[in-house]
């Protein structure tokens, strides 16, 4: 292979394959960031959907459209479609893109395995859907599948279950791909205290999954086991405890909300800067406060479970670990601000939404902190107010950066410019529809409004209409999205974009001294200089 | 690539996968941690499995505590009825006490179960102990069977004094499959 490679980086033209073909077979890191990319996308509107119809459902008391049955499974599938088949492949999918591109080097370490983790989490979603129509309906136990209730799954439950495995062994798979890449594959000048934070968060991540995605493999496997192979592990009949699970899938579940939060940090990193016309400012605070954000993930699991019945000692523990987390969170927040303040700022989409990010995000941090005090968790422990919680930190965060960097890097993937008046369009409508959506769940949760029921008292009705409201924008306001980027991958604005495509971007990061559109083949022979103003310097 | 780099990613892949598998194995390694760490802590409320010696202890007369029994069938046990004697009694540190339990097997096939306990506040199990229980083994119940079963107990007179209250919960689960196959 080494020589055939080898021969490969003298042609520069050599482009590729024709037709559809090239889509299932490629192993080009551009082509298949590009498919991650499609079909995180394509999953945002599958699992959107299902949050309309949850929405749709909650715009009055009483049960109008569909039965509890259904409502509880497209909770479900709604939490398990956006993280597994739209956030996380959408950042591997900017893995994939980027990562070699800000390094310097030709491709992905291992580019075979990087088309298998794409197929394999195209299967597992697929399983994952045709769950729906299966005897019994779609997993209904919510995203965290706590037995025993998750046993009472009809036939969906071991493809389910499956769909899990294959999910987890893509990941797997895409982490070490992306930790072998960054090892291995950086140019010689590309020191790791050089590499863009992206980069960086990338690689934390990475090494998060590959902890935390066996455990709860494991986890599935005991329930698949206890269903069928007469274990024990959460049957208290036979010896077993159910909060055992619980304790196993939050080892694995705190970490991976932050498998979705730090590449978001890591491209408003990026963005930042850039728009501000500035160095990053505390790059290497960066670098340290993500390594300690993800260290400290491992240890604060339990405060999802403070109503379980912990000892004082315990309650005390996780109470003070979890908000040790503010810290680091609290550097990173400070650094976006410092490096704004006194830029020369302009306000294009990208840096729009990484704005209302630091603003929003912000926000999501300080209701967990709220809920991170042990005491008051008992008042707010499975209402709406933690969904507004997890909500804040995940839409007009991890979602919002998702979309900024859609349109960040856009110009250099087509080498088209975006319609700006669109994109602030789009902007517009999802920050004010994302507020209007989440805020009120605050003031449902602090009443006592419980999260996954399809019928409420009637106290609560206003604010879930005015929630639904907000639902039915920010939802539809999305397809703009959908049609600026067709639109820019069809020739834009017609406007030819320059190779740094953003003011001074060349001196940021690699990315932006490659020509625009970025050829299919790209540092062949690795740069001999690394811009270095991403990383503060 | 040259093959230096390929040597390079194939000796890292091996140490990220044995991570992963490794990683796989801590899953099931928390399984008995758990267990490991709930006994020595005391922390979920399990009383021993099996009945403690007959020791004597110094009554306390001074002090009275109150014990709650509570009875339970899960949803996949409607063929059953378990009641205890009593709802509650006043014990006094020290002293022995027996309370009867009630259960009927409402089918006309054999049954088998088995009684979890659990006691609240977790910390107060161990100092909760048990000469005699039908929770040590599976019960075995005929058609139509009546059992009248006593749990014969003692508060250790080290019982913390903030504890006034002591509940004691049992589950009963029906476990007549999975013995049968076993
Ligand atoms: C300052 C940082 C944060 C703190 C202190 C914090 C704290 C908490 C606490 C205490 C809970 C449990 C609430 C309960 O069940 O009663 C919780 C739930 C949750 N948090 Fe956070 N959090 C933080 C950041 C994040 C981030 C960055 C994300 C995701 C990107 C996130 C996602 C979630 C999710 C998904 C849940 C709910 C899980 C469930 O029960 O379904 N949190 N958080
Ligand atoms: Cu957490």
């Amino acid at each position: 292979m080494s020589a055939a490679t080898a021969e490969h980086d003298d042609h520069h033209d050599h482009g590729p394959e024709k037709g559809l073909l090239r889509w299932i077979v490629t192993t080009n890191h551009k082509d298949i960031g590009t498919l991650y990319l499609i079909f995180a996308l394509a999953m945002f509107f599958v699992g959107g959907t299902m949050a309309l119809i949850i929405r749709t459902e909650l715009f009055e008391p009483g049960m109008q459209f569909v039965d509890p049955q259904f409502f509880n499974s497209m909770t479900t599938m709604h939490a398990l479609v956006m993280v597994f088949g739209a956030v996380m492949p959408a950042f591997v999918g900017l893995a994939n893109w980027m990562i070699p591109m800000m390094i310097g080097a030709p491709d992905m370490a291992l580019p075979r395995m990087n088309n298998m983790s794409f197929w394999m989490l195209v299967a597992g979603v697929l399983l994952l859907a045709s769950t729906l129509f299966m005897e019994g309906g779609a997993p209904a136990s919510g995203w965290t599948l706590y037995p025993p209730l998750v046993l009472q799954t009809g036939s969906a439950l071991p493809f389910a279950i499956f769909s899990v495995h294959l999910l987890g062994i893509s990941s797997i798979m895409g982490a070490i791909n992306i930790i072998a890449t960054i090892f291995n594959m950086r140019a010689p000048a590309m020191t790791l205290m050089k590499m863009p934070l992206f980069v960086w968060t990338w690689l934390i991540t990475a090494f998060l999954l590959i902890a935390i995605m066996p455990v709860f493999a494991g986890a599935v496997t005991m329930l698949l086991t206890d269903r069928f192979f007469d274990t024990s592990f959460f049957d208290a009949a036979g010896g077993g405890d159910p909060v055992l699970y619980q304790h196993i899938f939050w080892f694995f579940g705190h970490p991976e909300v932050y498998v979705m939060i730090l590449p978001t940090f890591g491209v408003a990193s990026t963005i930042i800067p850039v728009f501000a016309r500035k160095p990053l400012f505390g790059y290497s605070s960066m670098v340290y406060a993500t390594a300690a954000i993800a260290f400290l993930s491992f240890i604060v699991w339990a405060h999802h479970m403070f109503t379980v019945g912990m000892p004082m000692a315990g309650e005390l523990y996780f109470m003070y670990a979890t908000m040790l987390i503010a810290i680091p969170t609290g550097v990173k927040i400070f650094n976006w601000t410092a490096t704004m303040w006194k830029g020369s700022m302009t306000f294009e989409a990208p840096m729009l939404f990484s704005i209302a990010f630091v603003v929003l995000f912000t926000l999501g941090g300080f209701t967990g902190l709220m809920m991170a005090l042990a005491p008051v968790d008992f008042q707010y422990h499975d209402t709406y107010f933690i969904v507004a919680h997890f909500h804040y930190t995940l839409v007009p965060a991890s979602v919002f950066i998702l979309m900024a960097a859609g349109y960040f890097w856009l110009p250099k993937w087509t080498g088209n410019m975006y319609d700006e008046k669109l994109a602030k369009l789009h902007f517009w409508l999802s920050a004010v529809s994302v507020n209007i959506l989440f805020f009120p769940q605050h003031f449902l949760g602090l009443a006592g409004m419980p999260r996954r029921i399809p019928d409420y008292a009637v106290q609560f009705a206003d604010w879930n209409m005015i929630s639904s409201i907000g639902a039915f924008i920010y939802g539809p306001s999305q397809l703009i999205f959908v049609y600026i980027v067709y639109k820019t991958i069809k020739g834009g604005t017609g406007e030819k974009v320059t190779d740094e495509v953003w003011e001074g971007a060349k001196e940021q990061s690699l990315e932006w001294t490659l020509p625009s559109p970025a050829p299919y083949h790209t540092f062949s022979t690795p740069p001999k200089e690394v811009p270095t103003m991403s990383t503060g310097r | 690539m040259s093959d230096g780099v390929e040597q390079k990613n194939t000796k890292l892949v091996y140490k990220l996968v044995f991570i992963v598998l490794a990683m796989f194995g801590f899953g099931y390694a928390l399984v008995p941690l758990y267990d490991v760490f709930c006994d020595i802590t005391g922390l979920n409320g399990k009383t021993a499995s099996e009945a403690t010696v007959d020791e004597v202890y110094e009554v306390d007369l001074n002090r009275e505590i109150t014990i709650e029994f509570i009875t339970s069938l899960p949803k996949s046990t409607p063929t059953m009825e378990f009641r205890a004697e009593k709802n509650k009694i006043k014990v006094h540190p020290g002293q022995y006490y027996t309370v009867n339990f009630y259960a009927k097997n409402k089918t006309d096939k054999i049954m088998v179960s088995r009684a979890v306990p659990s006691v609240t506040p977790g910390l107060a199990a161990e100092y909760l102990k048990k000469t005699e229980c039908f929770c040590f083994t599976e019960q075995t119940f005929e058609p139509n069977e009546v059992k009248l079963m006593p749990v014969r107990f003692v508060i250790d007179p080290e019982l913390p004094k903030k504890y006034k209250t002591v509940t004691l919960a049992y589950t009963f689960f029906d476990n007549t499959e999975k013995s049968v196959k076993k």
